[in-house]
């Protein structure tokens, strides 16, 4: 009972806009594509639900091979990120258009149109016409329709994009009860890894057209396969030096090193890339093994509880994102604390080494 | 973008195609049937090769009737694309006067182009008219049935009073396209109204401009009905443009190889035209 | 470079506003000091816009006055103000390289083309664009564009202040960062005043000295990052900024003691209360909420990973109340007792801070 692609690839004339992937996505699950614009998301959607047709490849649906069948029989629903609503129906009839098409029965559709509202906090608005609405209640409108019927595949691709930051806490907050207790797969894309760690279940990570991990979130976040993975999810940039390991110490110049602690330990001697979160580096020595390095401070954002400082570590850019307030002087010299333990090592292939 | 194959849908592609053949191909192929053989009626045919083609294009009827084509087209394109634009520049973008610009430009385009010939014809009369009767009185001898240059002066503005609209409504809808916040970003960087015509307006309403001056090539290499009725082509033949030549020569005398040679001829010079047009227009858009 | 001063200054769309709801900013007395990193923070609709829109001369207000330096400037138009703006959706000349697109608000008041060359490679190389000064700029992406947006609005020696509106809403999270470090270090290096509106806290608190919050065409704090993390004046302060916002509880006040559910709570202001509010809340943040052996029973019922740390949420009685574990601490299982930190708590009368002056 899943959705599976089997080396699915989709090239249009000389380029490859999905390299050949695998992916098999259970039935009721919330899934998350995680890329920056351009990486291959939409497309990839647009794959799953048969509106691309791939051009090697199948794709399986509940055990059957769907490749070949539109979009329009195979039960989809989609949000986009720009609120798409018919304008000159009511937010009423705009949530019952898809019942309408499949020709239930008119208690059914009061029925189900009144469930999602309320779902959906729509409910005064039902009258109303989709530019009479906030913007927030008009994406609320489009994915009360997404869910009114009873989809088998649910997109949403970054459909919290253009609403302001609070509303986007509100629906994010929302959007996987809407989904709970359904059969239905839902997808959703998006840019920000925050969102994607927020909401959980399982994430697939693009970069260029290539899925590069799939499973679940804090997996995907925690264990990065590749060094590509780790820097696609992390928000701030994930820290990267080329450091070498020898003589139980991981030394990224003949000044910057440190022992090599139990993550270091365990791998053998030889050059590696190291990541390394930016909240695991801070300003203050919370002990359990830190190492101290030194580095130019370029610049300091301050938000009301939290410093963000980037600094210059044997010329690269870091950036250490700490709770508190901590002032630094740019150009000064900051001491920061490194969580040496929460070290990732990728070596010449760019895979992680444990 | 995102297309859904489904390979049903040619199937309710099919009327219009059987429409197309019946109203274009076939005939197509008559004149082209016509103009490689010579017929002395009845229906019986001498292949001629390309003998007509070579007569059309030798002889100086035809070099005169294009050569009046041609500067008709020319000084049309540059009076209505300009003025059109400037037109579409000067009017409200907000507000109640909106609409109302838009319904009188509108209102030449609504009108038959038999009517607008006929209109003219009557207007532009020394005698009767109001044109005519007009310029008359400011002592300029006037009479366009009369004086090749008065009805060459007539004919263009005549096309300029049908069409120059269409360029206007065309340039309207690319500027209102602009979002507001180039208008704003000019203003904060100190640009002058000729800057933002330069470098904002001209470079968004680029490809509307070049459906503009398209559309206004094509019609206006192609004009006849207007044209006939006002002059008839005359004074003597000194509006006879390609389209009323062709005419006299298939219907007045019944030149058929010759006129379906020239009606190929002019076809193709009118989508070679075109084309280039389109190709240089749209040169800096592949990137 | 100036000081700005805005003057009970009320705007509306409308020709005769007469209800309340018919001005989008509804009266306002700031003053700004030259140099200053600004932020106006507000979600759509508040009136941040308008405000811009006033201060960079594209509207005219229906009343008050505008002074540049003390000069009043109410009426002058965006050019006399010598102002630059940087928009939400990059706008760059299509036509032009980088280069003429960094040199067209000089070349447009007549600066002299070797101080034009000497301008526009200074600002180029602050923003990393020296390397595509010569490729026209329709074929950079969107962050290449917005960059140069941002430059010539940098470009100008003699601008009173830049402003900013929402510039970084179409470019993707990770360069966010870099271009609002390059941003606020670009602050720091030609000290103009700087004026940035945006919905999205993190970019407000990060990138300004004094973040003036508004809702509704007014203000509702103005402060500090620090200030508004800290202590909310307002309960919409308080859930606006903050991600998740601060908790809101309905709370009672006896004899200068908060109570939530039955349970004391020790708070700042309580005992600064009068009693005469409509409605009693008492405010605390997530960050100042921890799990502990006695104080408020709660369920847990929702624990969402946020990398460095999780957001919980549990319920006491029908009220939800959320938490922020670190990364690695345990979450037990089960019912769990909340503590508020005494500091970090406080009580607010119909909306507003008690004790705090309107």
């Amino acid at each position: 009972m899943t959705l599976e692609l089997r080396n699915v690839a989709k090239r249009v004339g000389a380029q490859t806009h999905i390299h050949e992937t695998n992916l098999v996505i259970a039935e009721g699950s919330f899934n998350i594509l995680l890329g920056t614009t351009l990486s291959g998301k939409t497309t990839l959607m647009q794959l799953m639900a048969g509106i691309q047709k791939p051009s090697s490849g199948e794709v399986w649906f509940r055990g059957r091979n769907v490749t070949q069948m539109p979009v329009q029989k195979r039960n989809v629903s989609m949000v986009y990120q720009q609120f798409i609503n018919y304008a000159n129906l009511t937010v009423y009839e705009n949530i019952a258009s898809p019942l309408r098409l499949a020709k239930l029965p008119e208690a059914e559709v009061a029925s189900r149109v009144n469930k999602a509202a309320e779902l959906l906090r729509l409910v005064p608005m039902l009258q109303r016409r989709p530019h009479e609405l906030s913007g927030g209640q008009q994406q609320r409108t489009a994915i009360a329709r997404a869910i009114v019927k009873d989809s088998d595949l649910i997109l949403l691709d970054e459909p919290l994009a253009n609403l302001d930051y609070k509303l986007r806490e509100e629906l994010r907050d929302e959007l996987p009860k809407l989904f709970a207790g359904r059969n239905a797969i839902v997808i959703y894309a998006t840019t920000e890894p925050t969102e994607a760690l927020l909401f959980g279940g399982n994430t697939a990570t693009l970069h260029e057209g290539r899925v590069t991990q799939f499973g679940p979130t804090s997996q995907t976040y925690r264990r990065p396969r590749d060094l590509i993975t780790a820097q696609v999810f992390s928000d701030p940039p994930i820290n990267t030096a080329k450091v070498v390991k020898r003589d139980g110490e991981i030394v990224l110049s003949e000044r910057i090193k440190w022992p090599a602690g139990k993550a270091g330990t365990a791998i053998p001697d030889g050059e590696y890339t190291l990541a390394i979160r930016p909240h695991h580096i801070s300003p203050i020595d919370h002990g359990n093994g830190r190492a101290m390095v030194e580095g130019r401070v370029l610049v300091t954002e301050l938000s009301g509880s939290e410093s963000v400082i980037h600094f210059d570590l044997n010329g690269r850019t870091w950036v250490s994102q700490s709770h508190g307030i901590h002032p630094f002087e740019v150009g000064s010299t900051a001491r920061l604390y490194v969580d040496v333990e929460q070290s990732l090592f990728f070596n010449a292939k760019r895979e992680l080494v444990t | 973008m995102n297309k859904t194959f489904d390979n049903r849908a040619w199937w309710l592609v099919v009327p219009v195609f059987l429409m197309v053949a019946f109203n274009a191909l076939i005939p197509l192929m008559t004149v082209v049937n016509f103009s490689v053989q010579e017929s002395f009626g009845d229906n019986v045919f001498f292949w001629s090769g390309v003998r007509w083609f070579e007569q059309v294009l030798n002889s100086e009827r035809f070099h005169a009737a294009l050569l009046r084509q041609i500067i008709f087209t020319a000084l049309v394109l540059l009076i209505e694309v300009p003025l059109g634009l400037a037109i579409a520049l000067a009017m409200p973008r907000k507000g109640p006067w909106v609409s109302v610009c838009l319904v009188l430009m509108a209102l030449p385009l609504l009108i038959p182009w038999n009517v607008v010939g006929a209109m003219w014809n009557i207007f532009a009369l020394p005698d009767i008219g109001f044109l005519g009767k007009l310029i008359n009185s400011l002592g300029i001898h006037y009479n366009y049935t009369r004086q090749p240059l008065g009805a060459w002066f007539t004919t263009v503005l005549m096309d300029v009073w049908h069409w120059t609209s269409l360029v206007v409504l065309l340039c309207y809808a690319g500027l209102v396209s602009i979002p507001d916040a180039y208008y704003q970003a000019a203003k904060v960087d100190g640009a002058r109204p000729w800057a933002v015509f330069r470098y904002i307006q001209l470079p968004k309403l680029k490809h509307v401009l070049t459906i503009a001056i398209l559309l206004r090539f094509m019609d206006s290499f192609m004009i006849y009905t207007e044209v006939v009725v006002l002059t008839g082509g005359g004074p003597g033949n000194s509006t006879t443009f390609l389209s009323i030549d062709l005419v006299k020569m298939a219907l007045g005398q019944f030149d058929l190889g010759p006129a379906a040679a020239m009606s190929i001829v002019y076809f193709l010079i009118i989508l070679l035209a075109s084309w280039l047009f389109y190709t240089l227009m749209m040169r800096n858009e592949a990137r | 470079m100036a000081k700005i001063t805005l003057d009970a200054l009320k705007h509306s769309y409308y020709p005769n506003p007469q209800r309340e709801e018919d001005w989008a900013l509804k009266r306002l007395t700031l003053e700004w000091a030259d140099g200053g990193a600004y932020a106006l923070l507000g979600p759509s609709g508040c009136g941040k816009t308008t405000l811009l829109n006033l201060i960079s001369g594209l509207l005219h207000p229906t009343e008050g006055r505008i002074l540049f330096n003390d000069r009043d400037v109410t009426l002058a138009s965006p050019e006399e103000r010598n102002i630059a703006q940087v928009f939400q959706f990059p706008v760059i000349y299509d036509t032009m390289t980088v280069y003429d697109n960094l040199a067209f608000p000089l070349r447009n008041r007549g600066v002299a083309e070797p101080e034009v060359d000497k301008r526009v490679r200074e600002i180029a190389h602050m923003l990393e664009l020296d390397a595509m000064l010569k490729s026209r700029a329709a074929g950079l992406t969107a962050d290449g564009k917005q960059k140069i947006s941002l430059g010539r609005g940098l470009v100008r020696s003699d601008v009173n202040v830049i402003m900013f509106d929402e510039p970084l809403t179409v470019i993707d999270p990770h360069l966010k960062w870099v271009l609002r470090s390059k941003l606020k270090e670009l602050h720091r290096r030609i000290s103009r005043t700087m004026i940035y509106v945006t919905h999205d806290q993190t970019e407000a608190l990060t990138f300004a000295d004094q973040v003036v919050v508004m809702n509704n065409g007014e203000v509702v704090q103005t402060g500090t990052p620090v200030e508004l993390f800290e202590r909310p004046m307002h309960t919409f302060v308080g859930h606006f900024i903050g991600s998740p916002g601060m908790n809101v509880l309905t709370c009672e006040v006896k004899d200068g003691q908060a109570s939530v559910e039955g349970y004391p709570v020790e708070t700042v202001n309580a005992a600064e209360y009068k009693g005469d509010a409509r409605r009693l809340e008492l405010g605390v943040r997530p960050e100042f909420v921890t799990l502990a052996s006695s104080g408020i029973p709660a369920n847990i019922v929702k624990v969402a990973d946020a990398g460095r740390f999780r957001i919980v949420e549990a319920r006491a009685r029908d009220r939800s109340i959320k938490l922020l574990v670190p990364e690695g601490r345990p979450i037990p299982e089960g019912e769990v007792h909340l503590a508020f930190d005494p500091r970090h708590t406080q009580v607010y009368e119909d909306g507003w801070m008690v004790g705090a002056r309107r």
